[in-house]
This record gives C-alpha cells, structure tokens and sequence, in this order.
C-alpha cells in the first residue's frame, strides 16, 4: 500500500506503524462521572466497519507525524489523509 | 544420443553444442533450447510420473504453465526440485534427473497405485485409515507421508545469494508478447517510464513460436527489432526472464527476475532478484493459455497442447513425434498441421470436434470433421489414437487445442471476478481491476495478431494521454488477423477410459462426477476435494475444461458455476528470493553499543538483546565458566566499582514550556515539581491499566527533560508519547526526539564510584553538591560534554555518565583507565542482571505486559492526585482484587537449591495442579552477595505472606523446590549504600 | 452411510458411482429451535455437538457461501494446547482431546496428525517464559517438554545453529501438537450434523435479525425470514458486521491474516516448528507442501488479501531458522479475515439482546479451537450456562479489568 503522506507525499505504508480506530483521539474526561464507562468504550470497543475507515498510521521509519487515513476496508482504497495532530485540535482537543 | 528430432529452422544457436544429462544419460542441445525443447530433440518423451498414480507423462506444454515435465535440476546443495523443464534454459552440464518413482523412470514400482484406482477415487482417504486408532499415525499416514511431494529438498542450506530491489515507473507492461511490445513501443517513444517485463528470456511471446508475419517479415524478427529499440530508449527497461508474480494494492508489483538460473555457474552473483515495481499505470499483456480437451488415456507422453508443438517446430527447430495427429475444436489445430507440413513432418490425422467443412487442405493428412478421439495407446508413449469408430490412427503425437484462456490471474489479485465470454469460450477480465491496471491483447480476449498489435498501441496511447504524455505518431503497423473460429468443446463423452484433467494431481472426469455426487458443487469444494488445481502449475490447463464438465453435469452454465479464486503468485516463488539478504546473521541489522570495539578487544562475550549486542560478561584468563566472571562482576562492583555500557536503554530528550505537564499525563506518578538538577523515577501504564514501562527523567532545564526508558520498549514508548503529544494533547508546547543513539552512557557503580567519576568530570560530585538523584550537564576532561545522573540500578553509590557517542568507545577506556586505581571492572548484563535482582528491581521478566502497578509493588506510584495515561482503566475491580498477585523475593529453604525462573508456586499441601496455582517464579539469579539462589516472582497476596514457605514446582525443568517469600530487596533494603 | 475400507471396496468395484452427498441441500424451514449463523468450522461444530451431545436436532446452520469458505478452510491447520493461563489452558487442552477421538467420533478422516509442535527460544527471558508456560501446560495435565538446543541440534539438524542472527537457545514441545487437514474438519462436521438431522443451508445470508424488546426472535435471510428462539453467531471475521445488525458493538477488529504453501516436496519436516524471534510458523502436509505463515498485516482489512512487506517478512522468518527452504518455492499465497479481539482471547457468551448468543474474537487461532469452541457453545445453547472450560470468555471481561491477554501487549488487535 502506498500512504500520500500530507508533508512527505507518497510513502510505502511499510514506512509506517498502524494503530486503529482514528477514534483513539477521542481520549474521554477521566473526571467526568462515568469516566470507567466512558474509558472503556474508547479502549475497547470498535466500530470496525466493512467498508470506510478513518484509522491511525505513524511515520515511524519516516517524520513521526501521526497521520489520520481514511482508507476502505474492502478495498484498502485510501482517499484522504490528513496529519492526525490538525484533526485533534478540529476535534476540540487541546491541553 | 543423437539429437534425432531435431529439424530445420528456430531460434537457436546451432554453431554451439550443450552437453547436458538426464537421468544421467548425455544428452546434446544448443544454445536457445529449453530442456524440454533439448529433451524432444533427443527423443525423450518419458520424462516424469504424476503425483498420485505415478502415470508415465511428458511434456505437455511449452511454457511456465507445465503440468507434468519437472524435473530436479542440479545436484548437492543447488538441487531444485520440481523445476519446469519448458522453462529451464539450457546449460551446458545441466543434470536433471526425473522425479516421483520408485526404481527407474521406466519401470515405476509405485505405478502399481494405477491398479488400485477404483478404490483410490477423489477424497477416498477422507474415508478410511481410521481404525484401528493407533494406526494412522504409526502406519497409514507415514505410507501416504512417503508418496507425497514430488522433488526433493537437499537439507542442506541454500548456498545462492537473491538480492531486492525497488523500481518506480509510469507504465508497467506485463507480458512482451505482440500487444506488450507494441504498447511499449507506444508508451515509450512518448516519453513515459516505462518497464517491460516477460517471464521468457527471449522477448516476442508467441511471435517466436508462430509463423506469422508483421510488417511483411517474421513475427520474431518484428519482436526482435522492437526489443532493439526499446532497448535503446533511456525512458524503458526490458526486463526478460521476469515474471510478475503478483499485484498488490495502489500499484505495487512484485516480480522475481532469473539472472543466473541460466548460467552453470552463478560465479556469486545473485541468483534472482525480487523486485518491488511502483507502476502509476499498468498494462496486462500476458496473453492466453491453450487448454486440452479431455478424452481416454489423453494423459500419454506424446499427447502435446497444439501451440506448444508449433514451439517446438517453430521455436526451437525440435519435431515432437514423427507422425502426429491433431485434435482440436478451432482454427489453431489447423494452423498447426500446415507449420508441421511446412516443416516436413507427416500429420496422420486431423481430428476436428466440430461438424463443418474443413478450413484449410493439408496435404497426404486424414481429415475427420465432427471426430472424436476417444482412447489412445502406448505405454510410455503415445503410438496410435483410437476414434469414435474404434479406428485406430498412428501417431507418436498428438497435438490438442481446446482453444485458449486468458492469463487473467493478476486481475483478479485483488479479488476481482473475470466474466465469460461465450464467443471465444472463455474467461476474460472483469471490470474491476487492480488500481491504475488494464488489460490488453489476449490477456483480455483479444486472440488474434492485428487485433492484439491494435489493442495494446491504442490502450498504451490512452494511458499516456492521461498521464500527460504525447502519443507519438507512428503509424501503424501491417499484420493480419489468423482464422479464429472455435466451437467450445470439453470432454468426449463417449470415452470409457479415465480422461484426464489435471494431469500432475491426477483429477480425471470420473473424480468431478463423483464429487458433484457427493455433494462437493461449489467449485471451491470440487477443488478442495478432488485436489483440481492445487497442484505446482495450479490448473492453468485444468481448471477451465474441469469448471466446464462440472457445469455440464450441475445442468448450469459455466459462469453461473464460476472459477475458483486466482491468487498470487502467477507462478512460483522461491522462498530464498522473498526473503533476499535478511538470512543467517543478516536477517535483521545489529546494533553495536558505542564502547562495543572496547568490549571486543576486552574479552567480553556479547549477547543479543533486541537488536542490539551487549556485552554479557568479560572474562578473564582461568575462569572457568560465564559464572566465574559473573560472580566476580558483582563481588568487584560491590566491592569497589563496576563499570557497565548502559546506552541501549532509550533516552528521549523532551523540550517546551509544557514538557512537565506533558510527563504528568505519561507518567503515573508527579513531575511538574521535579526540580531542575534532579532526576525522578517514572512508571508508564498503558491505557488499559497495565504496567508498560518504566525508567528516569532527569530535568536539565526548566523546560528540558531527558528520559529514559527500558532497552526492549524504547522504540514502543517514544511511539506512545508522540501518539499523546499529536493527538491526544496537541495543545501542549512540547518537542521530544529520540537521543538513544546520540549519547553513549555508562553506569559507573561501587562505593569507589565517586572517587572514580570525580577523576573524570569537571563539575562537584560530593554527596552534598551532588546528592542522589541529582543530575547535571557537565563536561569530561574539561572538553567532553557531558551529562551525569546519580542514580542507581545495582543499589551501590552510582552515577550514569554519558557523553556524545562518538566518544563512547574512547570513554569506556577511559573510565576503565581512571578506575585501574580502584581495581575497576567493567560488567555486562548478566551481572547487571544479578545486582537488580538482589534489588529486587522490576526488569522485562516482571513489566511482562501482563502486571499492573499494584501486582508490581508499585501502586504508591499511581498518584491520585492527577490523571495519567491508564489510571481511570487500572481502577477496575478484578485489578484491584485483594487476592491479586505481588511481586516479592522468593530464597530456597536449603539454600543449597538452585530456583527455576517460570516455576509455579503452590501453598504448602496443596496438591501440584493449575485450580491451586499461587503465582510464578519470574527472575532468578545465583547471589554472590548472598552466596544463594534468589528469585523474584509473583505469588497472591505476596506483600502479606512474609516468611512463609511455598512450593516453587517446575515439572517441566528442575523440579520442586520450597522456597521462603521474602521481601524483593534483598540486598541493601534501607538503601543506604546508594545514597551514600 | 458409513465410510470405511469396505465400502471404498464396494464402492471401487460398482464405478464409484453410488456414493451419497455428504450433507443434503435442504431448503430452509419456517422456524428452528436454533439457528446457528455461519458455516464454518465453529458453527459446524457447534451444530454437531449440540445434536451429538445435548439431543438438540431440530436445528439450522446459514451460510452465506459455501461451508468451510471461511478461515477453516485457509489457515495453517496447526493444532495445540499451549496456553499458559488460566482461562484458556483448560479450553484449549479439552479442544486437543476432542481433536484425539474426532475422526472416530464422526467418521470422517481428518488426518488428524500429532507430529509435534516446537516453539523454538532465543534468549533467557524467553526461555523463563516458555519454562512458566510448559509448567503451566503440565500443571493443567497437558503434555510439555523443554528442549536444549543440543536436543535440538540431534533432532532438527536443519536448523541454523551456527550462522543465525538470534542464536537457538531451545524450544517448547508439545508432542500432541500437529496438524489437520482442515477442509476436512468442516466437510466432517457437517456431515456428522447432517445425518443427525440438522439442516446446512449453502447461500443463505443473513440480511437482519428480528428484535423486538430486546429479544431477538429470528434472521432475515437471501432466502426469506427463518424464526428461532435462539440465534447463535459464529462468523469469525464477519463479526463485527454481522454484530452491527442486532446494533452491537464489539471489542474486535478485523485484520487479515496470510498464509502460504509450498510446490509439494517429498517429506523434510517432522512436525510444526515456530520461529521465536520473527513471524514465522511451518508444517508440512501430508500432500507435501510446506504450509507457514506470520504475522497478520496489522491493520483493519475485509479484503482477504494481504500485500507484500508482510510476504517478505515471513520468507525472512522461515530462512532465519532453516536455510534448507530457499529452494522450495512458493506456490500460493491467501489471506483471510480475523476476528481479532482486544486480549486476543475469544469470546462464547450470550448477549444483552435475549435469545441472541456470541461466538467470536478466535483472533488468528480459531482452527485449533473448532471442536471445544463447537462443543462449549453448544453447552452454552442447550443450558443457558456457559461450560466449565469457557466461564471466562465472557463479553463483559474488559468492564470487569479481567484480561486474558497471553501476549502481554494491551488492547491493541494488531499486536495479539
């Protein structure tokens, strides 16, 4: 597979190390009431879909950017890929 | 012998003789000549015995898509198995030996399994060997073990190199026959990168084997004009004797070229290379294979596809028979009879399945349109065919064409579905193909040679157009388009004689009736239990007359059947070539610690840890064993100072205004008020609340840390922390890189540390300006920078110096040099693993990915004032059950017992099973210290059963031992002597 | 009809041609006490069983191809019980014992053979885990053995003692380790099922399932509407979408998995032999071919196929210990979809959706599982209570902080 690398182009996918779920970003409020619930979903639970996923890559073997692939499941078509740190602050994340 | 079928004409070098042997018989050949083509000139006909009924066969094809002509080729440890005679380029001293049979090729004792056919049907052994139990393993298996396989392995390690390599093109073109070589005449006078690849070592595919004309001259001297200036072309590589084996997702191509597989010698030069091909675009151009048509005994060396005799006559100058007969149920057979004409060799019969007039006249030849062959003769070569009327023809060959199927294979790697053509009888590719892949010529139905030519300039055109390129103008060129006309036929009923289908497995028709009576339709069940397919040509002939009868006798049409799934690779790969280089002490990269030259000259053992060699011990001259030296690292070190390379542990250096807050979320327990010149213990879970990692930070500035994390995770951790600097927390101000390769450091342990560390920095190491857990940036001998960190793994009086690594190497004999006052040694990692036993520090063996914080002894470093990566998830009960296991020290009762790492313990009269497992034995050492066996391991509610006498049992290895739970530290537990 | 040396004789001499279909190809029914989702080695063990076993016939197994299509019919047909704890040591081993009286038990040849299986180490603190591990393995009256790399070097003299990067410290046998002939375990199954009454029905996928209040009362199918008090899912890699149906989600991902087998080669390796420091495990078939693989591809895939880093990686692992292999050659190469889990431990339990039952989460090492895993669902289907030998693969475990992680690595699918 060949990942468009935002800065970098396109890259082997052999140059990166796979996480999962882009939804790992989501790292709930450890205060928040239900924070054992709500920590659980976000470690275990998986959408896992047949089909679109936006999904985790590290450019170990390359600049260290973490990078949020959009990529088929069925298909392994990628069509977006965006470094993962500008998605975090678009989903509110911060400090 | 004497090459007596070999006749006028071909592609080879005839000024040049071969001298070869088969079965050790010397045979003759030329330059240009396979071994199958060298083998038909010398007479050979017999040249193997199939898999399951040991069958005389021979040669069945003129290329990769082989069934029966394998062979062993070469001897002792180059000896390869199962090796294609139709694709061997011949060498001379080429030995080839035949394989699958019991005493000579001739006389096969295992042909006897041919009498027992009735009872051997498809899937017969699913059904029996079954009683009595015992004898499947001790009889029946090992009698089928002894008749599977059909080459030999030598045993001995594969003495050729195979290399790797990447190559970026345009278009990648598949296939050089006529369409691929015209697309990559188009492509290339464009100007796009072009790469042409074809699995022959002589471009032109079926140009070479026909007698066609382009241009108004020979096919073959077209292919080979077009080579010339292909070749000439800086923008295209021709990339002979390179099959591409495989496509694989967004445009990547595996391909394994052959570069000396054709020499005797490969003199040291790799023997293949696997390339990896980046193609934007790519053009399947891999034509189409002939496929027989099945009838009684059709399986007799002598009977030949139709196109693969035209190779012979025309390719290679070789005659297959003396008389030959044609089946066929199209064109090409009769396309065949007037080459063999042509070339002089009589043609007894040809038999046409088909009920209309003859296309052609071939002269003195027996026509018979609307003919079956229904049965043929010849025990180890075909003498005569038999018809439908019981009329028997002579012929010592019989050419077969049940017309041809596309090589779809890579368009359906990535689990696209060809669909069927009723026009050609056939499978063509679908429409969902590999990225950035088309196909063109043959390969997608296109059979004919003006058609093909056209099909690859204009699929080329189009795709140079899209990627920006301009078409040149070339005109095109001259060709005519053969007779192609076929009436799709499989199989003659009337034959009462096993039909053969494939051929090297042995699947006849009989076996498809049976298994559709069994049950076994889908055409994935007729493959896995008829073992249709599954042989080394993987049915390239086969499948399609097989997939054919089965819908034949489902009453479906042969789409509504389907095929069964192509996948990669197109043709075999040898192991040896996938994995290239990375074998033996090359199969991963060696990391060398800095003072590793050091280490070497000083007699230090060295062990793998990861990818790194550490030195484990050094030993000296009259130590007897790894445990003298062992004993005296430590008993020195404790004494008076050790000195050990401690660079593999990862070392990351953190910078920004948010760098505390940053370790506040990794780590568990409090950094932001870590002062600067200080250095804290850490420990890391993961988030789902296990212990992950753990190490120091030592805080060099305000806004400066430097961590350092265990050798085995250092890579693992880095990963994490630029996971929860980008994505979790991407606000924070805070930069890391990882320095682990960047400072070589040295832990410099004893109660003679100081005084040994204060001959080599500049800066106070008193106990009062530098206390434990202090750390500074200095510099060593006035000039080396230098950072120095109190801190201590073996529980002495310790420093940790490091220094650039490029004076790593000179720093350790430095140190060792300061030290000789001292009687200074340097110890490895057995040693260091002894003294953080005697610790009683958690090491890989106890922060297995399997223990949290609390099992560690460690819950104290889980502050609950702030959260941190894992704290919510380490909070859930059955981690915080009371019972739950504790890392403590274990010491045998008799101290004379030696303790066994992975030993079970198990309470005092309890009895040896897993319900009454306490806990195992993680780490053990022999003390010098202490002058016995210690150990670390985890028993439930350790922490509470001081002094208490377990069972450490270890029926795998060693035994029962009784051992006393004590605390993990047991040396120093006051820690006096570090803080000293 | 029942299979034996006789009949193949009868059979022989008559032209093969009275031989029945192995299972029937009934057309579905209205409504089953069970209906079992998924025609693979699970779901047709668990068919037999519960008919075998617990007198439960009147039952449906649905599938959407062909049976034995999935990961039972592509894997490396290794089996083995050497699981070090708790929760699965017992599974695994009760698993090994069904595998040791199954061909017998339903009169079908699986080629059920305990060549062995060796886990090679190449350090000290592999050795120390391997040691804990076989203590384990016998602790739970499995059979183990530790082997010296001299041990080694007399019985596997092919191996690279001398030249290899990570030198071979020993290994872990376990004798009644092997292999099968896979195909043929769905194939017996299946039949064993069949002639006790259950109903295989080919080409048949579930479209939904019925749920109302939270019980699920039946499936929509290709082939109309079935009903069914109870509805076992057992669709390895299909899980999580068959799962997103009933609007469940799981702790699973779908990765995938390849395997590869050689050109068939006259016999060269005794048993099953891992590699402990790459990816790499072999057998060779009773056909000849060598059969390995590796590591999974690491990322989430429905596509059943894998690429090429992963390939290579592998041939590396196999040259690594046996550079005897470089001339064998590659024939084939699948890949095919795995219910990987968060522990990389399985899952056979009930869901919070009444009637509705989970069997999934075999990550890679399903096959092994086929027999215990059909039996213990079975025995979870027929009393409502899950079997002894499986309390802990339970759906609520990560909730609960209780692990079954072998590996050590976390919940990250890829890395189990």
């Amino acid at each position: 597979m060949i990942i468009n690398h935002p800065l970098l182009g396109p890259r082997d996918a052999s140059e990166f190390v796979y996480l999962g779920d882009a939804s790992l970003i989501n790292r709930p409020d450890p205060d928040a009431q239900n924070a054992a619930e709500l920590f659980h979903t976000y470690s275990y639970e998986r959408a896992n879909p047949a089909g679109e996923h936006r999904e985790l890559w590290y450019h170990e073997q390359g600049d260290r950017s973490w990078l949020v692939v959009t990529r088929n499941t069925l298909t392994h078509a990628i069509t977006e890929v965006e470094m993962a740190r500008d998605v975090a602050l678009k989903q509110g994340r911060d400090r | 012998m004497t090459q007596s079928n070999r006749i006028k004409g071909g592609l080879i070098d005839r000024s040049q003789q071969l001298g070869f042997t088969f079965n050790g018989k010397p045979m003759q050949g030329h330059p240009g000549d396979t071994l199958a083509s060298a083998l038909l000139a010398n007479g050979q006909r017999l040249v193997g015995r199939s898999f399951k009924y040991h069958r005389p066969r021979g040669i069945f094809t003129a290329g990769s898509e082989e069934p029966n002509a394998l062979v062993q080729l070469r001897t002792g440890a180059h000896q390869e198995p199962n090796t294609r005679a139709t694709t061997s380029e011949l060498f001379d001293g080429l030995t080839a030996i035949s394989q699958n049979h019991r005493g000579p090729l001739e006389f096969d004792l295992m042909a006897v399994t041919g009498l027992l056919s009735p009872f051997l049907s498809a899937g017969f052994y699913y059904k029996t060997f079954m009683w009595p139990k015992a004898f499947w393993e001790k009889i029946y298996e090992p009698v089928i073990r002894m008749s599977a396989g059909l080459g030999s392995l030598s045993k001995l390690d594969d003495p050729d190199i195979y290399d790797k390599g990447f190559l970026h093109c345009d278009i990648l073109i598949i296939g050089a026959g006529p369409t691929g070589l015209e697309a990559a005449l188009t492509a290339g006078r464009s100007g796009a990168r072009v790469i042409i690849a074809d699995e022959d070592f002589v471009i032109g595919g079926r140009l070479n084997a026909e007698t066609c004309e382009i241009a108004d001259g020979p096919g073959a001297d077209w292919a080979r004009h077009a080579t010339t200036e292909l070749a000439s072309m800086d923008n295209v590589r021709v990339m002979p004797r390179t099959t591409v084996y495989g496509a694989y997702d967004h445009g990547v191509y595996g391909a394994l070229e052959r570069c000396t597989d054709h020499l005797g010698d490969s003199s040291g030069k790799p023997r293949q290379v696997l390339w990896r091909i980046y193609a934007k675009r790519s053009i399947l151009c891999a034509g189409a294979t002939e496929r027989p048509i099945a009838f009684g005994n059709n399986d007799r060396p002598g009977v030949m596809l139709a196109g693969a005799v035209r190779t012979y006559v025309n390719r290679f100058g070789v005659a297959p028979g003396r008389t030959v007969a044609i089946f066929t149920n199209n064109d090409d057979g009769w396309r065949t009879a007037s080459d063999l004409a042509a070339k002089g060799v009589d043609i007894s019969a040809i038999i046409d399945s088909r009920n209309q007039d003859a296309p052609t006249q071939i002269a003195d030849a027996r026509v018979v349109m609307g003919g079956r062959v229904v049965d043929t003769s010849g025990r180890k070569g075909l003498t005569s065919v038999t018809l439908a009327n019981g009329e028997k023809v002579t012929a010592d060959c019989l050419a077969v064409s049940g017309g041809w199927s596309p090589n779809v294979h890579l368009t359906c790697h990535q689990r696209g579905r060809p669909i069927w053509r009723d026009d050609i009888a056939a499978f063509v590719p679908g429409a969902d193909l590999p990225d950035g892949m088309i196909v063109a010529g043959a390969a997608n139905g296109t059979l004919t040679l003006a058609a093909g030519l056209a099909d690859g300039r204009d699929k080329a055109t189009e795709l140079v157009k899209g990627l920006g390129f301009t078409a040149s103008k070339t005109p095109a060129i001259v060709a005519q388009d053969e007779p192609a006309d076929l009436s799709a036929f499989w199989h003659v009923a009337a034959s009462r004689k096993p039909a053969w289908l494939d051929l090297q497995n042995d699947v006849t028709v009989k076996d498809i009736k049976q298994a559709h009576a069994e049950g076994f339709r889908s055409v994935e069940h007729l493959k896995r239990y008829t073992t249709l397919g599954m042989a080394t040509d993987q049915g390239k002939t086969a499948n399609i007359p097989a997939l054919a009868i089965m819908a034949d006798i489902s009453g479906k049409t042969i789409p509504e059947t389907g095929t069964t799934i192509f996948r990669p690779p197109y043709t075999p790969v040898p192991i040896g070539a996938l994995a290239g280089r990375a074998r033996g002490s090359g199969f991963r990269p060696v990391r060398h610690t800095p003072s590793h030259k050091w280490a070497e000259a000083n007699g230090a053992t060295f062990v793998e840890t990861g990818n790194w060699l550490r030195a484990q011990w050094y030993a000296r001259d009259g130590e007897k064993g790894w445990r003298d030296s062992v004993d005296r690292e430590v008993t020195m070190t404790r004494a008076s100072v050790g000195i050990c390379d401690v660079t593999t542990l990862g070392k990351i250096d953190i910078q920004g205004r948010d760098a505390a807050e940053f370790l506040n979320h990794i780590y568990t327990n409090a950094f932001l008020k870590l002062p600067v010149g200080k250095v804290r213990y850490g420990l890391m879970l993961r988030e789902d609340g296990v212990a992950y990692d753990d190490g120091t930070t030592a805080r060099l500035g305000e806004n400066h840390f430097v961590m350092t994390t265990t050798t085995a995770n250092a890579v693992l951790v880095f990963r994490r922390m630029e996971f929860a600097r980008q994505c979790l927390w991407p606000g924070l101000d805070v930069h890391m890189i990882s320095v682990t390769d960047g400072w070589a450091q040295f832990a410099v342990a004893g109660p003679n540390a100081r005084k040994l560390i204060q001959k080599v920095v500049d800066c106070d190491v008193s106990n009062d300006a530098f206390p434990f857990m202090a750390c500074a940036q200095t510099t060593a001998f006035n000039t080396t920078p230098a950072r120095l960190f109190r801190i201590s793994f073996s529980g002495e009086l310790a420093y940790e110096i490091a220094v650039p690594a490029r004076y790593g190497n000179a720093m350790m004999g430095a140190l060792m040099q300061a030290g000789k006052e001292f009687d200074a040694v340097p110890y490895g990692t057995e040693a260091l693993g002894v003294m953080r036993i005697e610790k009683g520090h958690a090491a890989g063996n106890e922060l297995n990915g399997q223990t949290t914080a609390t099992n560690l002894g460690l819950g104290g470093f889980v502050s609950a004032k702030k959260d941190c990566i894992g704290k919510v998830l380490s909070q859930r009960p059955e981690m915080m059950r009371d019972d739950a296991i504790r890392l403590v020290g274990f010491k045998p009762v008799d101290h004379s017992k030696q303790l066994i790492a992975g030993a079970h313990f198990i309470t005092r009269g309890d009895a040896a099973n897993m319900a009454n497992d306490q806990g195992w034995m993680s780490s053990v050492t022999y003390s010098p210290t202490l002058g016995h066996s210690i150990g670390l391991g985890f028993i439930k509610r350790g922490h509470e059963r001081m002094g208490e006498v377990v069972t450490a049992t270890s029926p795998a290895r060693g035994g029962d031992v009784q051992v006393e739970i004590t605390s993990p530290h047991f040396y120093d537990p006051e820690g006096g002597r570090q803080r000293g | 009809m029942r299979y034996s040396a006789l009949q193949i004789l009868k059979q022989g001499l008559t032209g093969n041609k009275g031989w029945k279909p192995v299972w029937r190809e009934p057309e579905p029914k209205p409504a089953y006490d069970i209906i079992i989702i998924g025609g693979g080695g699970h779901g047709l063990a668990t068919a037999y069983y519960l008919a075998r076993e617990f007198g439960m016939t009147n039952i449906a197994v649905l599938e959407k191809g062909w049976i034995g299509s999935g990961n039972v019919g592509r894997n490396t047909t290794i089996i083995r019980s050497n699981y070090m704890l708790p929760g699965n040591q017992p599974f695994y081993e009760q698993s090994l014992k069904l595998w040791e009286g199954l061909e017998q038990d339903f009169n079908y040849n699986a080629m059920i053979s305990q060549r062995s299986i060796l886990n090679l180490f190449h350090s000290d603190p592999q050795r120390d885990a391997f040691v804990r591990r076989a203590n384990a393995m016998i602790l739970s009256g499995a059979d183990a053995e530790l082997a010296t790399a001299d041990d080694l070097r007399r019985e596997l003299p092919f191996l690279d003692f001398d030249n290899a990067r990570f030198p071979i410290k020993g290994g872990l046998f376990q004798r009644r380790g092997g292999t099968v002939r896979h195909d043929a375990v769905a194939w017996g199954f299946a039949r064993g099922a069949d002639m006790r009454g259950v109903d295989i029905i080919q080409n048949c996928e579930v479209t939904g399932f019925e749920i109302n209040n939270g019980v699920c009362s039946g499936v929509k199918t290709t082939r109309g509407p079935i009903r069914a008090s109870k509805i076992a899912v057992c669709v390895a890699g299909s899980s999580g979408r068959v799962m997103a149906q009933a609007g469940m989600r799981l702790p699973i991902e779908t990765h995938v998995l390849q395997a590869f087998v050689t050109e068939g080669l006259k016999p060269v390796l005794p048993g099953v032999i891992t590699f402990g420091a790459g990816h790499f495990y072999v057998s060779q078939s009773d056909k000849g071919g060598l059969v390995f693989g590796g590591d999974i591809d690491g990322y989430n895939s429905y596509a059943q196929r894998g690429n090429l880093p992963v390939v290579e990686d592998v041939a590396e692992g196999g040259m690594a210990i046996m550079p005897m292999i470089g001339r064998a050659r590659l024939l084939r190469s699948w890949g095919g979809v795995m219910d990987m889990s968060m522990d990389g431990s399985p899952f056979i339990d009930k869901t919070d959706i009444d009637g509705l039952y989970f069997n999934g989460g075999w990550c890679y090492g399903g096959f092994k599982a086929t027999p215990a895993s059909g039996f213990c669902y079975a025995h979870l289907l027929a009393h409502d209570r899950p079997h002894p030998n499986a309390t802990e693969f339970r759906l609520d475990r990560f909730k609960r902080g209780h692990i079954i992680d072998e590996k050590g690595v976390g919940a990250q699918p890829n890395l189990h």
